[in-house]
């Protein structure tokens, strides 16, 4: 845990484009707009920036916050300490300002009462909210969207933000609605020009317009998943409504109809249906892969417990589809607004009986788009379940992303044949290793071949789709399609490595997933601190040659995940089982993303422990 | 030497192209009347079997789809999830009509959500349950439609009330709902050939005795018990054309004909009582009354113009969605350069 009171902002000068903001609103009060024009503000001002919503299982009346962070250096990740925090909700005030550091800033609605034992040490800015708000002309119901844009504009003035950049972010925010925009505006104006009267400001925080980052956008891994999804040809999803995953598949909703009209008829070429439950999510996701249709569907960990024999029959009858699992915190309902990354073992294991599945796991929201349409053309060409596992802080927070990339290679519809080619395959069979890769031949529903149809069954079945019960049958499928999943490996995303500057160094740090900026911010402060490491990303299982060679390259490989149990490390430590003794778990699980300080303590620490017995 | 002429259908095949594998179910089991039945009525439409899959869960009943129709696609799932499975796949090519089989373990208890979802969605398709009111592949347990009081071996005697499926299909909005006996071939081949002439979701409960668990004389679902109370609703027949119809013998205000939705014609000849099929409360009122008197009513319960099917409620190609071509699918790179643009 880091005290507050151990931090002190380094030097007396400004502090520019390095800071975290905190907003505390009630939640369902609408701040969500204000705190999207001012994180996209500073990201249009070109400073890296990221937006997290900490927010709670509820609709409306309970605190909610909204974490901003600027890093000039690009750290994104999660800070534990606040540098700024803007206060709306009496509730939570006081415990608001815990967070800060001495010389932290304080912005606050002067309607909220102030402790009796406030912090000395703190800079205080009261904001007429009310007062302010009496004086400009909006709609009733528009109140407390409009007090919020206020804040927008006060802290704006403050921190050094130009006005043209917060009108240019309002007027694309709200591109076609010139009135909307224009009373947003107004307010925060009105706020900007307030404090540019009113506060003298006392406070470091500062910021400077940097060149704009033309490559990057600025959005969530689901809205990513599901566009991308969209961009791999996806023909069928079903789905059942889950938070966090909720969004992935609404995107694809918002977007389906302008995206997808088929070029030939004018018609669409993509459904999307929400159904009873999971199972049925899962069910008739499994009825469309085996129908020929590219098809998926979106949920959390407790669908993945609804839908696990579903996926296990999937899995048996070699039936494409995709599965994303977008990570809340478990088990049992657990916390289902904070994020985790708890299910990697259940789903690399999934099933009863002999399963194991291809996971791919994205790290940042632009591999979310392509991980999108990357894993339709994988489940499709290894006629297998593939999940695609990201977590609630990659996939509903804010993220500065490289722009999505055009898909680079053509869409893969694995090995589907039609009437034709079946009458070139001698003695074909739904289920016979024709190619020697454990991939077999699949026709589809349809195909007015008289040899072309088979009975697909969850029970054992010959390489016709027999039923059998042999033994020898048996073992040969298991292990035909165990040979399948092993030949795809290569064909997976492979890990990145970010090296130390320094030649062979000891010490490895191994992690996955929504970790990766604070990870990456972790080696940076390590190496200014003078201990040098390599750093890997897996981005699937089952694992590479490559991840093999990192770990035994590096004396001491720290896995840093978010679960209790160390799962990544647990499932390496079998995988490269020889090296397993090179593996160090450090896992952490509270609900929140990771943040590098946690992360460098915690190496340091195990470096110390490490040191000693080295002694 | 001479050949026995082989009849042919209308496409030009033989019954024996309708085939499937062996029955392993039990000697005498209702379901094999049923898959037979299945068999003949297709045969008899005198359309490809490449036009049908077939799709089951688990249980005597989901395996049977096994002994017909090799020719079509099958899909024999998981216990109560083949409404699911059928959901998927209809939109992979709407020409392709689905069966789905099922027995009363897998539609009334366990995948019973789902069917009153499917039915609610309109998955165009037809729906078979072959219910025989007890758990067979894990021999002798009731299920959700066994009768109160059925005693069986290790069970005892059943407490519960059994659930009606064709009530259940009705207050689901399903718009063809009918019950149909495994030992009357004659009318289950009807009704089947008439459910896959509707458009949307058609429903047939079959009362299909299991010769091993639930055959006592006086068990609902028995042999004896179906052959001495069954009451036909009417005398049921599906013709190809209009002009089919064989008049003969029809007294005027004695028949009913209805056109269906692929042109072909049913017919619904009184017997001894009137019954309106096309009336929702007179068919709820004769479940009620038939379970109240055990009275074994058999023939289309109800009939309605069918709802939009679940694919029409989708704008998709009238070609078959899994056969449209990957240069089809993928948007193009300046949709993708507007996405970067709004997201800047």
């Amino acid at each position: 845990m880091i005290e507050t009171n151990q931090i002190t902002y380094p030097g007396d000068g400004p502090i520019t484009n390095e800071f975290c903001i905190t907003i505390c609103t009630v939640n369902g009060s609408g701040s969500a707009t204000a705190n999207h024009i001012l994180y996209r503000t500073f990201f249009h001002m070109g400073i890296p920036t990221s937006g997290k919503n900490i927010f709670p299982s509820n609709i409306k009346g309970l605190p909610t916050f909204f974490v901003i962070r600027v890093s000039e250096k690009g750290y994104t990740g999660r800070q534990p300490h606040d540098d700024i925090v803007v206060a709306m909700n009496q509730v939570s005030f006081e415990k608001d300002m815990k967070y800060l550091p001495s010389g932290g800033v304080v912005f606050y609605g002067d309607h909220l009462v102030m402790p009796e034992e406030a912090r000395t040490d703190l800079i205080y800015y009261p904001m007429p909210i009310k007062a302010l708000m009496k004086e400009i002309e909006v709609p009733r119901k528009l109140v407390s969207f409009m007090e919020n844009m206020l804040f927008v504009g006060i802290v704006g003035q403050v921190l050094g933000v130009p006005e043209e950049a917060l009108e240019s972010t309002v007027l694309s925010h709200f591109t076609g609605k010139p009135a909307v925009a224009e009373s947003n505006f107004k307010t925060i104006k009105a706020g900007y020009e307030w404090a540019a009267a009113n506060i003298v400001k006392k406070d470091r925080f500062t910021t400077k317009k940097l060149a704009p980052m033309t490559d990057y956008i600025l959005t969530d891994g689901n809205n990513a998943g599901g566009i991308g999804s969209l961009f791999g040809g996806l023909q069928y999803c079903s789905w059942y409504p889950i938070t966090p995953a909720t969004s992935l598949v609404e995107a694809m909703i918002d977007s389906v109809d302008q995206l997808r009209i088929d070029p030939v008829t004018g018609k669409k070429t993509c459904v999307i249906l929400q159904v009873e439950d999971e199972l049925a999510a899962m069910g008739a996701a499994i009825g469309a892969g085996w129908g020929g249709l590219r098809s998926m569907t979106a949920t959390s960990g407790p669908g993945i417990s609804l839908m696990t024999e579903n996926i296990g029959l999937a899995y048996f009858t070699e039936t494409p589809v995709v599965i994303w699992d977008v990570q809340r915190v478990g088990p049992s309902t657990g916390l289902p607004t904070r994020t985790a990354q708890g299910d990697l073992s259940m789903l690399y294991y999934l099933g009863h009986g002999d399963t194991s599945h291809i996971i791919l796991i994205p790290g940042t929201v632009t591999e979310c788009f392509e991980f999108g349409w990357r894993s339709l053309d994988i489940a499709e060409h290894f006629q297998t379940p593939i999940f695609v596992l990201t977590d609630l802080d990659l996939g509903m927070n804010q993220w500065v992303t490289k722009k999505f990339e055009y898909p680079n290679a053509p869409i893969d519809r694995g090995r589907i044949i039609w009437e034709d080619e079946l009458e070139n395959i001698d003695g074909w069979g739904r289920y016979k290793d024709i190619e020697g890769d454990g991939i077999p031949y699949r026709t589809v529903m349809g195909n007015k071949s008289p040899k072309a149809s088979y009975f697909t069954r969850g029970t054992g079945h010959n390489e016709f789709g027999g039923y059998s019960e042999d033994p020898d049958n048996w073992s040969r499928l298991l292990y035909r399609i165990e040979k399948k999943l092993k030949g795809a490996i290569s064909h997976l995303p492979s890990p990145i490595i970010t090296r130390s500057k320094e030649e062979d160094v000891e010490i490895g740090i191994i992690g996955m997933g929504s970790t990766d900026d604070a990870i990456r911010e972790t080696q940076e402060r390590l190496a200014e601190m003078g201990i040098h490491t390599d750093y890997m990303r897996v981005r699937s299982l089952p694992s590479s040659p490559t991840v093999r060679e990192f770990i035994a390259s590096h004396a001491r490989n720290y896995v840093l995940e978010l679960n209790r149990d160390g799962q990544l490390c647990e499932i390496l430590s079998l995988e490269v089982s020889e090296y397993s003794q090179k593996l160090i778990s450090l896992s952490e699980i509270g609900g929140m993303p990771m943040t590098a300080e946690w992360a460098i303590e915690s190496i340091i620490n195990q470096e110390r422990k490490e040191g000693k017995r080295g002694n | 030497m001479e050949t026995k002429a082989v009849d042919l259908n209308l496409c030009g095949l033989a019954l024996s192209d309708y085939k499937g594998n062996p029955s392993t179910l039990c000697p005498g089991c209702g379901h094999n009347a049923i898959a037979a039945q299945v068999q003949n009525a297709v045969w008899e439409l005198g359309l490809p079997p490449e036009n049908f899959i077939k799709i089951s869960g688990i249980g005597c009943s989901s395996k049977s789809p096994n002994y017909f129709l090799n020719r079509s696609f099958g899909f024999n799932g998981l216990h109560g999830r083949m409404p699911t499975t059928a959901t998927g796949a209809c939109f992979a090519d709407s020409s392709i009509h689905i069966l789905g089989f099922s027995g009363d373990g897998d539609t009334a208890s366990i995948g019973m959500g789902h069917f009153k979802h499917l039915i609610r969605r309109n998955v165009p398709m037809t729906y078979i349950i072959e219910n025989n009111g007890v758990y067979g592949l894990t021999k002798g347990q009731f299920s959700a439609t066994s009768d109160q009081g059925l005693v069986l071996k290790h069970q005892g005697v059943n407490m519960l009330p059994p659930l009606d499926m064709c009530m259940e299909a009705l207050i689901s909005g399903a718009t063809f709902v009918a019950r149909a006996y495994s030992g009357d071939a004659k009318q289950l081949k009807e009704l089947i050939k008439a459910a896959i002439s509707q458009r949307g979701i058609a429903i047939i409960d079959v009362i299909s005795p299991c010769v091993t668990f639930n055959n006592k004389d006086d068990a609902l679902q028995s042999y004896t018990w179906g052959r001495e109370n069954e009451a036909p609703l009417h005398d049921f027949k599906h013709y190809q054309t209009q002009k089919d119809i064989d008049m003969e013998g029809f007294a005027p205000g004695t028949f009913r004909e209805i056109k269906m939705d692929d042109g072909t014609y049913i017919v619904m000849k009184k017997l001894d009582k009137d019954y309106d099929p096309t009336d929702r409360n007179a068919a709820l009122d004769l479940l009620t009354e038939s379970y109240k008197n055990k009275y074994f009513a058999t023939g289309l319960i109800y009939f309605s113009e069918a709802t939009a099917t679940i694919q029409e409620r989708y704008d998709l190609p009238d070609e078959p969605m899994n056969r449209i071509g990957s240069d089809r699918l993928r948007p193009t790179q300046a949709m993708l350069d507007e996405i970067n643009r709004a997201l800047y």
